[in-house]
């Protein structure tokens, strides 16, 4: 094994300093993302024109926040299935406060993602303080926030529809050009890069990532940090479901299940170990494009959604099989 | 002599399982209309138990499947999609004269363990995580089901399913017959063959099982592919009751989580080497028998999901109890 790995190794170390520092699991992806481009002007010449380049960023923002989100829990070596009602929550409370007149718009966002934050805090509480498998007791909060959100809007989608703000947030430009929801993507992405790098939140996600007992005995209150970062996932969920309700101008009662599977497969596909502590922002950004693109490029083939599913499933699979292996450990 | 403390400690969770079903399921009789109507006698109680079988085995088979992945450490994201899958490629090819009908039905089981080898195949030799393998086969394993059913459809041949999902002697529902026979056929051997100790060693620990000489790869591949045909099995049924064959998406991924769930439920650890798939057939029946309970008290059916919800957090979060146990606090991190 190291045999192997020592002409690799001073292949590196020829390579100028910026380029050793790539993770290649992060080169990879984005290698791949130029092939889907390059594939996809093939089929049409508009696919690399900065109108469609923008609208795919826009469309990405949505699974970006919500990835985000996902990633932070996965760095923790834990996963977060609540996702699909977290978002719908979040979208659905905030179109509802947005109905009680003007303070009811002002606030209907915050509160919208304070829903989420709380439903994140009861993922968190049962994670770090309950010591439940975060795989059920996240499954279980989905469940709970499923039931609330059915019981609240009888079954059906509900009437209320986004407020002027969401709407402007999800498809308005402050920016010329630049789609709001973009630049919402970018804070968020900003703020996360931040935290991971730059503070000792960040380093403690990494730290219970590699080894939660490690982490503890270091004076980590490994607990809170876990119970925080459930929190921030639910919150980021919320503010993507706020973003796909501003996106439709309402929100609807499956909104947020085409998102659980391709959060993860983003984080994952970005090199970010799904057992924890290894793995960065960049990684996430180029897995978010990356299935972005080749969700549009099958639809612009107009490849039917089976062949979609299958094209999908073997893409992660071919990728994971290219740099996610794990080691050898016999 | 003590022989009886360690079968009670290897079973506990399995035993659990059973008593809570045993008291969901009491409260759910004594509260049925149909008994309130018409007494105890054994037409109605036989109807109450054809009617909870029918729905129930569907997650009981599912979950079964599950828990075979479960044992070995792993998890099967795909289990509800390979389910899904079985059911169209059943509403195909379990049609027209006995001899097609049995050769249909061996063709979903073994299309059923094909995914399910694929998945172990995966996961052994490509060496990734199961959670992701299983995302993406999943995805796969669905296109090729709305690829077979665009539209939902198909038909299955009626005297099998109208054999399968009845009566046997006017009185034992035939559904849970098959349910005890796929126990006796498949899990039995398998818990006792050295390859289903193997399954329980590597789920305990991966490198202590290799050390000793286990069949660690064997174990694994086998628990897969078993996990495969049982899914399928459960897509068979679905067939039985439905006459159609449809590929939803909302529907395989709900029995992807119930499976879960009703694993958890039954005594199966998720971090590995513990419980059994006949806890889990008792898990998946009494997750199904908590939903029906609202059905018997009259509630409306919208509180349905919150009161699912709420009973499985609450059954989740009491396994926190044991943290009271915990002499020292570094045994909270596993």
């Amino acid at each position: 094994m190291t045999e192997a790995a020592r002409p690799v190794r001073e292949a590196a170390s020829r390579m100028p300093a910026f380029l050793r520092r790539v993770d290649p699991a992060v080169a990879t992806a984005f290698g791949c993302i130029i092939l889907l481009l390059l594939v996809g002007s093939l089929y049409s010449r508009n696919f690399l024109s900065p109108e469609y380049l923008l609208q795919q960023l826009k469309v990405a923002s949505f699974l970006g926040v919500i990835a985000t989100g996902m990633m932070l829990v996965i760095l923790l070596g834990q996963i977060d299935l609540s996702v699909p009602w977290v978002v719908t929550t979040g979208a659905m409370m905030a179109s509802f406060a947005s109905s009680f007149g003007p303070w009811g718009v002002i606030l209907g966002i915050p509160f919208g993602i304070l829903c989420g934050v709380l439903l994140g805090l009861l993922n968190g509480v049962g994670v770090a303080y309950l010591r439940i498998p975060s795989m059920i007791i996240t499954l279980a909060t989905n469940a709970v926030a499923q039931g609330i959100m059915v019981v609240y809007s009888g079954g059906f989608s509900p009437k209320d529809t986004a407020s002027p703000p969401m709407r402007y947030l999800a498809t308005g430009f402050i920016i010329p050009a630049l789609p709001n929801a973009v630049i919402v993507w970018a804070i968020v992405g900003g703020i996360a890069v931040f935290l991971l790098t730059r503070t000792t939140f960040g380093r403690a996600v990494y730290g219970i990532g590699n080894r939660e007992r490690a982490a503890y005995l270091s004076g980590i209150n490994t607990r809170r940090i876990v119970m925080l970062t459930f929190a921030m996932s639910g919150g980021l969920a919320a503010v993507g479901g706020v973003l796909l309700a501003g996106y439709a101008s309402k929100a609807a009662q499956s909104m947020g299940d085409a998102y659980l599977l391709p959060s993860i497969a983003a984080v994952v596909l970005g090199g970010t170990s799904i057992l924890g502590g290894r793995g960065s922002y960049l990684g996430t950004v180029a897995g978010v494009i990356l299935i972005t693109l080749l969700q549009s490029i099958l639809s612009v083939m107009q490849m039917p959604e089976s062949g979609r599913q299958i094209v999908y499933g073997v893409v992660i699979v071919g990728m994971m099989l290219l740099y996610g292996r794990e080691r050898l450990v016999r | 002599m003590k022989e009886w403390r360690f079968w009670f400690a290897e079973q506990r969770g399995t035993l659990l399982a059973i008593g809570i079903f045993v008291v969901m399921f009491t409260i759910y009789l004594t509260n049925h209309p149909a008994i309130a109507n018409s007494g105890y006698n054994v037409a109605t109680l036989s109807n109450i138990a054809q009617t909870a079988a029918n729905k129930g085995v569907l997650l009981a088979f599912v979950a079964m499947a599950q828990s075979l992945v479960v044992i070995t450490a792993g998890i099967d994201l795909s289990v509800g999609m390979t389910f899904t899958l079985t059911n169209c490629l059943a509403s195909w090819i379990v049609v027209g004269s006995p001899l097609q009908t049995a050769g249909g039905v061996l063709g979903v089981l073994a299309v059923g363990a094909l995914c399910g080898a694929i998945n172990g195949a995966i996961v052994i030799f490509g060496r990734l995580q199961p959670i992701v393998t299983t995302i993406a086969t999943g995805a796969i394993y669905f296109g090729i089901a709305l690829a077979l059913r665009p539209f939902p459809g198909g038909s299955v041949n009626g005297d099998l399913a109208d054999l399968l999902t009845g009566k046997i002697f006017d009185v034992f529902p035939a559904s849970l017959v098959v349910l005890a026979g796929v126990v006796v056929v498949v899990w039995i051997p398998f818990s006792r063959s050295v390859t289903g100790r193997g399954a329980y060693a590597v789920g305990s620990s991966d490198l202590a099982a290799y050390m000793s000489g286990v069949p660690v790869r064997r174990a694994k591949f086998v628990a897969y592919t078993l996990s495969g045909l049982l899914a399928s099995i459960g897509g068979l049924f679905l067939t039985f009751f439905t006459y159609t064959g449809e590929a939803a998406l909302a529907s395989g991924n709900t029995y992807t989580l119930f499976s879960i769930a009703a694993v958890v439920l039954g005594g199966v650890s998720l971090f590995g080497g513990k419980g059994s798939a006949i806890g889990a057939i008792f898990g998946a029946l009494a997750f199904r028998t908590i939903g029906d309970l609202l059905f018997v008290f009259n509630f409306d059916p919208l509180w349905q999901p919150l009161f699912q919800g709420v009973v499985l957090m609450i059954a989740v979060s009491l396994g926190a109890f044991g943290l009271f146990r915990v002499r020292n606090r570094l045994e909270w991190f596993g």
